[in-house]
């Protein structure tokens, strides 16, 4: 009988290296002889290139090379969804913190040093920083040849010109999020020697996209770019797009010497894209019984300098744009656009963050004109299984959302807040001792696509092995999945024990030498190379039953003797389709996933502080392969949805990140998180591996909300902008309205 | 300069450091040991959490040279052999491991929390952690971990 199969919570397979300092994480790596490569960058959102001088910095003793745009030996340009990007500035610079220039020298001091010395003129324009104007103005100064629209799509539902009862209308803004990961961008390239290949070692989210934009680069062909997984210190979408990794085989190649590249937090923030800010216009109207009538919205995402997952952005955010509930009109719009703000891409939540926390302020909005209990609105409004969402997608899965919400409002309150300070807004601070001090409860409640959507097909593959060692059948699972920190060892292993009744399951080093896994992201790898390392299982399990002539095999070491089996399997989730460009129609999402949050706070209206008392999460995670890690996931997803309402943001002002480290970018300590108590709701998804629903995403929507909801229980106030600040609730700037 | 320091009991000496250098960057880039993790040098994550002669410090805060002749130990320098110390062992066990960078710093610093404080009430638990930075875990699992690690040590459980 093996243990620590599917269903089970067995311990991670990387915690005893995690917990004594030996997990080698990539800015851990080292090699005798290597050295250390910087990054030039912008210091102009904006601004032409007029020279670039290395002399000095070439001059400096240990230094090896210093590399512009010309040496960029393939071409010159990458992107995940368009190809917008240069792997270092040519003529023009579009945002403050672009690479324009490289070096590589016997230390990192004198690295920073060289760049520098690195001496460039720059005839600095006007930035374009305005999204909502840029895209209503074709005349705008272009960021890109071709204009500053990189998606608008429009979503029509019955009747878009439809009329309610009861109208609520807002305007609601979102600042810019950090993934905050807290291992930096790094990694080590080291040069073949006489192939001319290069073999780099990294943190990323997925290999093989990051090996095919590489080679492209660096003029290779993919086979003389092999990729392995160093330890990646969390990921939350921020490693999607590239960083270190053409950099660092550049330099690698041209010394012929190992290079390693590790940012610091402060390049870090200049280094890696952000969550979309977004300025969104909503219209609810609904009967006088409290039935949605209609969603009218309009919704504007910063894509900044480049591309990235831009037009992903605004998918999500129309086909999500009115939320979990029944809808039966509607018009969603929404533009995503270039300007010469920081780039924004891919974070946890991607697209559905923003209007989630816009449709669900109106839901309180409309509860409040209506007079109902705002948890009652949502229940009633709840979508379910067989409902048609905006994009005319019937859900044929279950969509248990009013029972989420159920479950939430069920959960027992905390006590009022004593005199204990500790327990206060300020805390230790000791800033009140409870006057002036109010209390909210506020829900939140999301829904989220999983997998890759619009017709693409995010496969993954395994391979896997078995084969006797010391007399035990052992099992070793290859596959390209990225472990960020969720777990995902934990689960293939989990699966390989439960398909074929082995005990021992070894993890093959995570490479390019297997098949793509797709990227750790879109709540995603659970189902999709769960689903493949299933397969490729069961491939094996079938060759073991011929091997043994019979479907039980209750000896395996016996029956396979000094025979190795191994397969190779893909899973691919079922099809999906692209948008109508004019109607927004479309069977577009594989899956989707729910959560509800309720958020108590006590407000302190004099000093505008915040304490999140409780946050509770009732979510559906189909089926919890590892019940504990699931949890986690709730746990962490929660923790930064409550930064987003409190805490975080990255402060822009003309195209300037004014807050680049951990001492003004502000994310929750222990002392900031208040206790939890989750629900997990399993439902199985019929079309998915082992009715599994992807985790990672709903907590960090709905979390947000929820807290930002109960804040304005609590004070009354409108608070139409995340986060928000102690400034909003004093009502000393108009965040409040 | 030279920097000599005694880390986990045992005299190392490092040369060519440069003045500028932490002891982090001592530790990591010049004596192999990347337990401590940098994810900041500002003092504020708690990331490079090491025991500088019995007292946490961030090490991306200590120049190396301050660290001459001293005694340094590290989250390498915790487990006894193969037996983890168990502040380590309710770390796995509680799953208050994700990706894991914050982790070393973590455990560091829970470490000196129950050597000091016999059976640490939880604001005693926040209020000692709250240097230590973790983006993964929402701190549930860590609080769990450090009331496991602390009823261990009381022989409570
Ligand atoms: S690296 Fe020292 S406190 Fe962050
Ligand atoms: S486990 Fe990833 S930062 Fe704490």
């Amino acid at each position: 009988m093996t243990t620590g199969g599917i269903g089970e919570s067995p311990l991670r397979p990387d915690g005893g290296l995690k917990v004594r300092g030996q997990y080698a994480y990539s800015s851990d790596l080292w090699l005798e002889n290597m050295l250390w490569g910087a990054t030039l960058r912008s210091p102009h959102p904006s601004a032409r290139i007029l020279s670039v001088d290395t002399s000095a910095a070439l001059a400096m003793p240990g230094v090896h090379t210093v590399l512009t745009y010309k040496d960029v030996p393939g071409e010159n340009v990458y992107g995940l969804k368009l190809q917008d990007t240069p792997v270092l500035a040519e003529e023009v610079v579009r945002y403050q913190g672009e690479p324009v220039a490289l070096v590589a020298a016997e230390h990192p001091e004198t690295a920073r040093r060289a760049v520098k010395a690195i001496k460039v003129e720059y005839e600095v324009f006007e930035p374009v920083l305005d999204p909502e104007l840029v895209a209503h103005s074709p005349d705008a100064p272009q960021v890109h040849p071709g204009g500053n629209l990189v998606r608008h799509q429009r979503i029509l539902k019955g009747d878009p010109d439809a009329t309610a009862d009861v109208v609520v209308s807002g305007v609601y803004e979102i600042g810019m999020q950090d993934q905050a990961f807290l291992g930096p961008e790094s990694g080590l390239a080291v040069p073949d020697g006489d192939g001319g290949g290069v073999h780099l070692y990294l943190a990323t989210q997925w290999l093989h996209v990051d090996q095919r934009q590489t080679a492209k680069a660096l003029g290779l062909p993919v086979e003389k770019v092999k990729l392995t997984m160093s330890g990646v210190g969390g990921a939350f979408g921020g490693r999607e797009d590239l960083s270190i990794q053409v950099h660092a085989c550049m330099l690698a190649l041209r010394t012929g010497r190992p290079v390693k590249m590790s940012y610091n937090r402060q390049e870090s923030f200049f280094g890696h894209v952000h969550r979309h800010p977004a300025k969104m216009y909503y219209e609810h109207g609904a009967t006088a019984e409290g039935d949605l009538v209609y969603v009218r919205a309009r919704l504007y995402f910063d894509g900044g300098a480049y591309a990235s997952k831009t037009p992903v952005v605004v998918g999500n955010g129309t086909t999500l744009g009115v939320g979990p509930y029944n809808v039966p009109n509607a018009r969603i719009e929404a533009w995503g656009v270039y300007t010469n703000n920081p780039p924004c891409g891919a974070m946890r939540g991607l697209g559905a963050v923003q209007p989630t926390y816009a449709y669900e302020s109106q839901m309180d909005k409309l509860a409040a004109a209506l007079g109902m209990d705002p948890a009652d609105l949502r229940i009633r409004n709840a979508m379910s299984e067989g409902s048609t969402t905006v994009t005319g997608q019937v859900v044929d899965f279950p969509a248990p959302v009013a029972e989420l919400i159920q479950r939430v409002k069920d959960m027992p309150l905390p006590e009022p807040s004593g005199s204990d300070i500790l327990q206060l807004p300020g805390g230790a601070a000791n800033t009140t001792h409870g006057e002036g001090v109010v209390r909210g409860v506020g829900y939140g409640v999301t829904i989220k696509n999983i997998s890759y959507a619009e017709g693409l097909d995010d496969y993954s593959t395994a391979r896997v092995r078995l084969e006797v060692v010391d007399g035990e059948p052992v099992a070793t699972v290859h596959t390209a999945a990225a472990e960020v920190g969720q777990g995902l060892i934990t689960v293939q292993q989990q699966i390989a024990r439960t398909e074929l009744g082995v005990q021992q399951v070894v993890l093959h080093p995570c490479d390019t030498d297997i098949g793509d896994a797709g990227s750790s992201s879109a709540s995603r790898q659970t189902y999709i190379t769960g689903g493949a390392v299933r397969n490729a299982c069961r491939a094996v399990r079938a060759k073991l039953q011929e091997l043994a002539g019979s479907e039980d095999v209750p000896d395996i070491a016996a029956v396979l003797g000094d025979e190795v089996i191994e397969e190779t399997r893909e899973y691919h989730h079922r099809k999906t389709y692209p948008l109508d460009p004019e109607t927004g129609q479309g069977n577009a999402h594989v899956q989707y996933g729910f959560s509800a949050h309720r958020a108590v706070v006590d407000v302190d209206t004099e000093l505008g502080l915040v304490k999140v008392v409780q946050l509770d999460c009732a979510q559906d995670v189909g089926k919890a392969i590892n019940p504990d890690a699931v949890v986690g996931q709730i746990h962490g997803g929660s923790a930064q949805g409550l930064g987003l309402a409190v805490m975080e943001e990255i402060q822009v002002a003309e195209g300037r990140i004014r807050n680049p480290s951990f001492t003004d970018y502000l994310i929750p300590t222990i002392l900031d998180m208040p206790p939890m108590t989750v629900d997990v709701v399993e439902r199985p998804d019929p079309h998915a591996p082992y009715g599994v629903r992807g985790v990672g995403e709903p907590p960090t929507i709905s979390a947000t909300p929820a807290i930002a909801n109960a804040i304005r229980a609590a004070t009354g106030l409108e608070l139409p902008r995340v986060p928000i600040r102690p400034e909003y609730i004093i009502d000393l700037t108009d965040g409040g309205s | 300069m030279r920097v000599n320091v005694t880390v986990n009991g045992v005299e190392r000496q490092a040369d060519d450091v440069w003045p500028g250098e932490s002891l982090l960057y001592v530790l990591r880039e010049r004596l192999g040991l990347p337990g401590a993790k940098n994810a900041c040098e500002q003092g504020e994550c708690g990331s490079c959490t090491v025991y500088l002669d019995d007292v946490p410090v961030c090490s991306c805060l200590v120049a190396a040279g301050q660290a001459e002749g001293r005694e340094v130990r590290t989250v390498e320098g915790l487990a006894d052999g193969e037996q983890l110390h168990p502040v380590q062992q309710a770390f796995v066990d509680r799953g208050a491991v994700q990706c894991g960078f914050c982790t070393p710093g973590l455990i560091v610093a829970a470490h000196d929390l129950i050597e000091r404080t016999a059976e640490p009430t939880d604001a005693e638990i926040r209020e000692a952690l709250a240097g230590n930075l973790c983006r993964c875990t929402g701190y549930e699992k860590i609080l769990d971990a450090v009331r496991q690690a602390a009823a261990k040590k009381a022989g409570v459980a």
